[in-house]
């Protein structure tokens, strides 16, 4: 990789819809920076903006429903230049999609299309960007399957999708994004739909495919658990901001935020001492609901949700505090929610 | 694909066509009037002739016997005579199908080519201005009577401008391309509007329907601009509804253009199909009306097999 510095850093990045009953805001000045061979989760409930964050970077945003209304999203190319892809012109992104910036979406089941072969499918990717011959590129699709690890590749080539499983398709979606080896890989919720015990698989994939080819992720998820399996940085996003960002292990150590910490409280563990004495915890869940992106509330996004609320939260939206020099939290208590 | 699926289909076409037969002869049995009523007025044809003639086709027969000689003569390949031309029927079929298939297969063809795009472009940019005048296009389309804008054609460029004739097949001792193609004009555009009208809907509310999938939004994903989006991937999902709709107006058409035919004088199927529906030719009626059956039932196997060829989870056994 030429150069150094993020593969991927997005900067106060907003993104609107308009609907019928006005412009919606669904990402608010979100910034992320995703570090080559890194990967990077994206994590909040449905409606938090994650996915639009992600349709933003590959400029997948229908324009007759939305699109970016502000902000930079810089992405340093194979040949080493930064570019700015909100002003990047169509015919450019288009080189960009599918060979430098992948992307695999939550629905293996639909995201295939029915009446191609598999290997047409992945063949298209290396046909488009690399100018592969129809050989070379069913080859290539061969290789790509056995890549991902799908047995008997040469005959699941030749097969449509809906004679695939769930997780078998994944695969094959997977292999799709990988065909022109790209730096970055935006993976929104790939696991989601798929059994645990395939999730588990498709996530070792993940990683051992980036190991080898070492290109960044951007990981787009609501399961803290898939967080703590794939992640080195975590951006956790509500209400179309990122309202706390940390590596890792930090994060999980000492959320300074109270969405987090709620987040992390309603995951289910199991107590095998409470269990034994007959007592079973309940799950906590965070109380209310997601914003509604129509009337968001004053102030501060969770305010209305929050434990720790003060008026100040109702004012305006906190800042960004630094709980550490790689560490970011979005709220005005965030020191003070140890005790 | 499968050939058994093919055979047992035509198998079952069998029983079909006997129970559509039945039901044909039943209902041309019940219009009022009948063959012989041609003559009736006619003072030069005497009571006892009547009799012989009705003797001579059957006529004089209860109708279930009449269709059993129908049927039996049928089976062994015998159409019968018309009554009002006294020629074969299987023979004034063949002769009226040429006339039909050229005006039938030119309107099919510009239907095709121009209901195609119109319904993947409209599709393609729904709600915008061009979405809507084709909306309103097809709408006017689909309810605009064949007759009336047969005549209004009519009125403007034969009678008005002078440049197409009116009527007809093909000038008396000319019968060039060009000349055919005059003739053709009129008669092959009224017949595609309505299809053209209809198609591009179909067309339209498919390809708005898989523009939406998942698997068109992975087709960007992979860097495909709009257009190859469209044609490698959202045009073949988009062309399986619109599939049984073509083959069975292409049958319809096929079968006999009934007004458009008799508006503009063209001597196919369906103005024999009117001529002999004037004169209650039940012969002829029978077997022209047979025909359509067949045609049907084929196109509905057509359109099945191609059903299976454009989408590979459909499998017959």
């Amino acid at each position: 990789m030429a150069g150094t510095g993020p593969l991927l850093e997005i900067r106060d990045l907003v993104t609107e819809f308009r609907t019928e009953t006005g412009v919606v805001r669904a990402v608010k000045g979100v910034d992320i920076v995703v570090e080559p061979g890194k990967t990077v989760a994206l994590v909040g409930e449905s409606g938090s903006g994650k996915s639009v964050t992600s349709l933003s970077v590959m400029r997948l945003i229908p324009k007759a429903i939305g699109g970016i209304v502000g902000g930079e999203i810089l992405f340093r190319g194979r040949d080493g230049r930064v570019r700015d892809l909100v002003h990047e012109p169509e015919p450019a992104m288009r080189a960009l999609r599918g060979n430098e910036i992948s992307m695999v979406f939550q629905e293996p089941m639909t995201s295939l299309n029915p009446t191609q072969k598999i290997g047409a499918q992945i063949a298209e990717v290396a046909r488009l960007h690399r100018k592969l011959s129809r050989a070379d590129a069913w080859k290539h699709a061969i290789e790509m399957l056995t890549l991902v690890e799908i047995p008997d590749p040469a005959r699941r080539a030749d097969i449509y999708p809906h004679q695939m499983s769930g997780g078998m398709r994944q695969r094959v979606m997977i292999a799709m994004a990988l065909a022109c080896n790209p730096a970055l890989l935006i993976a929104d919720e790939p696991t989601t739909a798929l059994d645990v015990t395939v999730q588990l698989q498709i996530l070792e994939l993940m990683r051992r495919l980036q190991r080898e080819i070492g290109m960044g992720i951007l990981f787009i998820t609501h399961n803290l658990g898939v967080v703590a399996e794939i992640a080195d940085t975590v951006a956790v996003m509500y209400g179309g901001r990122i309202v706390e960002t940390a590596p890792v292990e930090e994060l999980f150590d000492r959320p300074s935020h109270p969405y987090t910490r709620g987040l992390l409280d309603s995951l289910p563990s199991v107590d095998h001492a409470a269990r034994a004495a007959g007592k079973v915890a309940r799950l906590k869940a965070i109380p209310g609901s997601v914003v509604d992106p129509r009337n968001p509330p004053h102030g501060c996004d969770f305010n209305p949700r929050c434990r720790w609320v003060i008026p100040a939260c109702r004012e305006a939206v906190p800042p960004v505090f630094p709980v550490s020099p790689t560490h970011g939290a979005r709220c005005l208590r965030w020191n003070e929610l140890d005790g | 694909m499968s050939l058994g699926y093919i055979v047992r289909r035509l198998l079952g076409a069998i029983p079909l066509l006997l129970g559509i037969s039945v039901i044909l002869f039943t209902i041309i049995q019940l219009a009022p009037g009948g063959p012989l009523d041609m003559y009736a007025e006619n003072p030069s044809v005497s009571p006892e002739a009547l009799a012989q003639i009705a003797a001579r086709y059957g006529l004089d027969q209860p109708p279930p016997i009449q269709y059993f000689m129908w049927l039996s003569a049928m089976l062994t390949g015998d159409w019968g005579y018309s009554i009002r031309t006294g020629r074969p029927v299987l023979g004034e079929i063949v002769m009226r199908l040429g006339p039909t298939l050229q005006l039938g297969g030119l309107a099919m063809l510009i239907s095709l080519l121009i209901a195609v795009p119109l319904g993947i472009v409209s599709a393609a940019r729904r709600g915008s201005r061009l979405d809507s005048a084709v909306t309103v296009i097809s709408f006017a389309g689909i309810s605009t009577p064949v007759f009336w804008l047969a005549l209004l054609l009519q009125l403007l460029f034969s009678v008005q401008l002078g440049w197409l004739p009116s009527a007809g097949y093909q000038s008396i001792g000319d019968g060039s391309f060009l000349d055919r193609l005059r003739y053709i004009a009129m008669p092959a555009a009224v017949l595609s509007f309505a299809t053209i009208a209809s198609w591009s809907r179909f067309i339209r509310s498919g390809m708005v329907d898989v523009l939406n999938q998942d698997y068109i939004r992975t087709a960007y994903a992979k860097g495909r601009s709009e257009r190859g989006v469209v044609a490698f991937h959202a045009l073949r999902n988009a062309m399986i509804p619109a599939v049984t709709i073509i083959a069975v107006d292409f049958v319809t058409i096929i079968s006999g253009a009934v007004i458009t035919e008799t508006v503009f004088a063209w001597p196919g199927i369906g103005r024999l199909f009117m001529e002999s529906m004037n004169g209650r030719d039940y012969p002829m009626l029978m077997g022209l009306m047979m025909m359509g059956s067949v045609g049907i039932i084929l196109a509905n196997i057509i359109a099945d097999l191609a059903y299976a060829s454009l989408d590979p989870r459909i499998r017959y056994g």
